[in-house]
């Protein structure tokens, strides 16, 4: 049996009266890409915060890569890596300083960060602008950057809300090739997206409804279990049942 | 927590600064700006008055004391008047600051009794200036006045004239009013507008989830983000300080080290009040509007820059007691132009002390619970 690096139990997160998170359960195996659909408001940002150490659930339990999601909060934090849909990195860094910055946070070494450093441009093809402003890079690299910083202190999962927002499906495609490098390295992916050509490219979707999941398998199945051509008329069948039950 | 983490926040926070050329020039310019402005523009110290005078020339007490007047450091008299009425005129022209009359048959009325007449009109239409230049000339007129009717009648009739000397300040240079008014003003703006701002650009951004969700401890990310603007209001508070001493001429007659203290602590509750504004707001444009309307305004109001707290409804006076700059600024006050010790500022630096103390509890609190 593959080993479980996300183990998500009954989670729950209650805001007043509002159930922004309602009752959840599921594993994620260590390399697999796991796609976290869900309309605004269905409650997959709150879910993946607690996820990331930055908010403790109100009821359920869970480890994210072996830690306890409501007491080790600063270990989980260690031990994966997040980039957001904003862009995360510093617009007034240079590329340089950006990594420097969170090789620095992560608690890395002077001589490993500098190695980290070229490893990335290198990979990267931006040693000529390495000196440069991130703010001045074209979308699609500062998207790459970010996702190689995030990953600068070799975490075993990464954490992707909505990372490609905002760039045409060319650079998103080229993007994807980067998670697949990475998951075959062994790094488990959590990504959020509203794209449903990137759900496509996942090994297994979730599609949360309401605080709750409504459906959870490899998009092939879903796509035969709901008699549809492609993830869009899934999530389109799944979403559209949420709207008639408000 | 890793000392090499956190200084790695630091360094990302002094480049912030660095870069940006408004925040530069904020922090850096501004008060040298308002050092100037206040002591130069904004002035309400008498300074070279001019005065025109309608009497008689060839009375010889009226040219005494048209002398006088002449030979004072601050008076200078631009013209005669043939009559008083004609005051208006110069007003209006600007010709002059102020007129002085004398009634006819000053110098027998001043022999016959010691005490004679004397008008003086101020233009009103910059009314603080003009109470200043009319009491200055008063006083001027009455010493001679008075010298006049000792020297006459050998004792001292007129000797109820008061002679008011200001202590600390015998020029009544408005600088020694401003220059702690200034400090406290810009302290605070850096150390709140700026701190707010930075945390909530951040905020908006998106950048503080990748800051939170590093193993950097939220405490500490704020406390990066403090320390340079910490360093920054050091440095503002030096400039100032040499400023008002070598461009002003302010003396610093206390204590350094207890000044540097009232200053650190009041730095404190700016930063305090900074991380408070900024889990308050959403936006940089929130966090600017509750800095000015908020910090600014109410300090620039309540702590005695401009108006006199004594002189407000009891209500208001309560009010301005909840403002940290108004403590401040008291104690500046008492150490840099009284020379007081610690025995004289120990109340207000305790209150100064506990709202940096409970300010710091709340705003770490609210952050905190923001976080969840």
């Amino acid at each position: 049996m593959e080993e479980n690096v996300i183990h998500i139990r009954n989670l729950t997160k209650k805001f007043g009266d509002f159930t922004a998170v309602d009752h959840i359960s599921f594993d994620v195996r260590r390399g697999e890409i796991f796609g976290f659909l869900g309309a605004n408001g269905a409650g997959k940002t709150t879910a993946m915060r607690i996820l990331c150490g930055l908010s403790r659930p109100t009821e359920g339990e869970g480890t994210v890569a072996g830690y306890d999601i409501c007491s080790e909060q600063e270990k989980i934090k260690r031990n994966i890596g997040y980039m957001s849909q904003k862009f995360s990195l510093y617009p007034d860094l240079t590329v340089r300083e950006n990594i420097r910055l969170f090789g620095g946070i992560y608690g890395l070494g002077d001589r490993r960060i500098r190695e980290k450093t070229d490893a990335m441009l290198d990979m990267l093809g931006m040693q000529s602008e390495r000196d440069q402003f991130a703010g001045a890079l074209p979308l699609g690299w500062k998207q790459k950057l970010a996702f190689s910083i995030a990953m600068v202190h070799d975490p075993g999962i990464i954490f992707l809300d909505e990372p490609t927002g905002g760039v045409d499906p060319e650079t998103r495609r080229r993007f994807w090739e980067m998670i697949y490098d990475a998951a075959e390295r062994g790094v488990t992916v959590f990504v959020t997206t509203h794209y449903m050509d990137e759900a496509e490219y996942c090994d297994r979707v979730s599609v949360m409804v309401d605080g709750r999941i409504a459906a959870l398998d490899s998009p092939d199945r879903l796509k035969s279990e709901f008699h549809a051509g492609n993830m869009d008329e899934v999530f389109g069948i799944i979403a559209g049942r949420a709207g008639r039950e408000e | 927590m890793k000392m090499k983490e956190f200084a790695a926040s630091v360094v990302k926070e002094f480049r912030h600064i660095f870069r940006d050329r408004r925040t530069i020039l904020i922090a850096m310019v501004m008060p040298v700006v308002q050092i100037i402005l206040f002591g130069f523009a904004v002035s309400t110290e008498v300074n070279d008055v001019r005065v025109v005078f309608c009497g008689d020339l060839s009375d010889a007490e009226v040219r005494r004391a048209v002398d006088r007047i002449d030979q004072n450091k601050y008076l200078r008299i631009v013209g005669r008047l043939d009559r008083p009425a004609e005051a208006e005129e110069m007003f209006r022209k600007n010709g002059a600051d102020v007129a002085v009359c004398f009634e006819r048959n000053y110098g027998s009325r001043m022999v016959a009794s010691g005490h004679a007449g004397v008008r003086i009109i101020g233009d009103g239409s910059d009314p603080n200036t003009a109470q200043m230049i009319a009491s200055y000339l008063k006083g001027v007129l009455q010493s001679e006045q008075s010298e006049v009717s000792v020297a006459l009648a050998g004792d001292p009739r007129s000797s109820m004239t008061p002679v008011v000397q200001l202590m600390y300040n015998p020029a009544m240079k408005s600088s020694y009013n401003f220059v702690p008014g200034v400090m406290g003003l810009i302290l605070m703006l850096i150390c709140s507008m700026m701190t707010a701002v930075s945390i909530v650009r951040e905020k908006e951004t998106g950048t503080l989830e990748l800051l939170l969700v590093s193993p950097v401890k939220p405490l500490w990310i704020i406390v990066s983000k403090m320390i340079p603007y910490l360093v920054l209001s050091a440095a503002n508070f030096v400039s100032i300080l040499l400023l008002s001493h070598y461009v002003m001429e302010v003396p610093v007659n206390g204590s350094l080290l207890l000044l540097s203290l009232a200053a650190l602590i009041f730095v404190v509750t700016s930063l305090a009040l900074g991380l408070l504004i900024s889990v308050i707001s959403s936006s940089q444009r929130t966090a600017l509007l509750i800095c000015g309307m908020g910090l600014t305004m109410p300090t620039m109001i309540f702590s005695g820059i401009i108006f006199p707290c004594e002189s407000m409804p009891v209500i208001l006076q309560w009010f301005s007691d909840i403002i940290p700059a108004k403590w401040f600024i008291i104690i500046v006050k008492k150490v840099m132009i009284q020379g007081d010790g610690l025995a004289s500022v120990i109340n207000e630096l305790s209150i100064l002390a506990g709202m940096a103390a409970i300010l710091l509890a709340v705003s770490i609190k609210s952050f905190r619970t923001r976080l969840q």
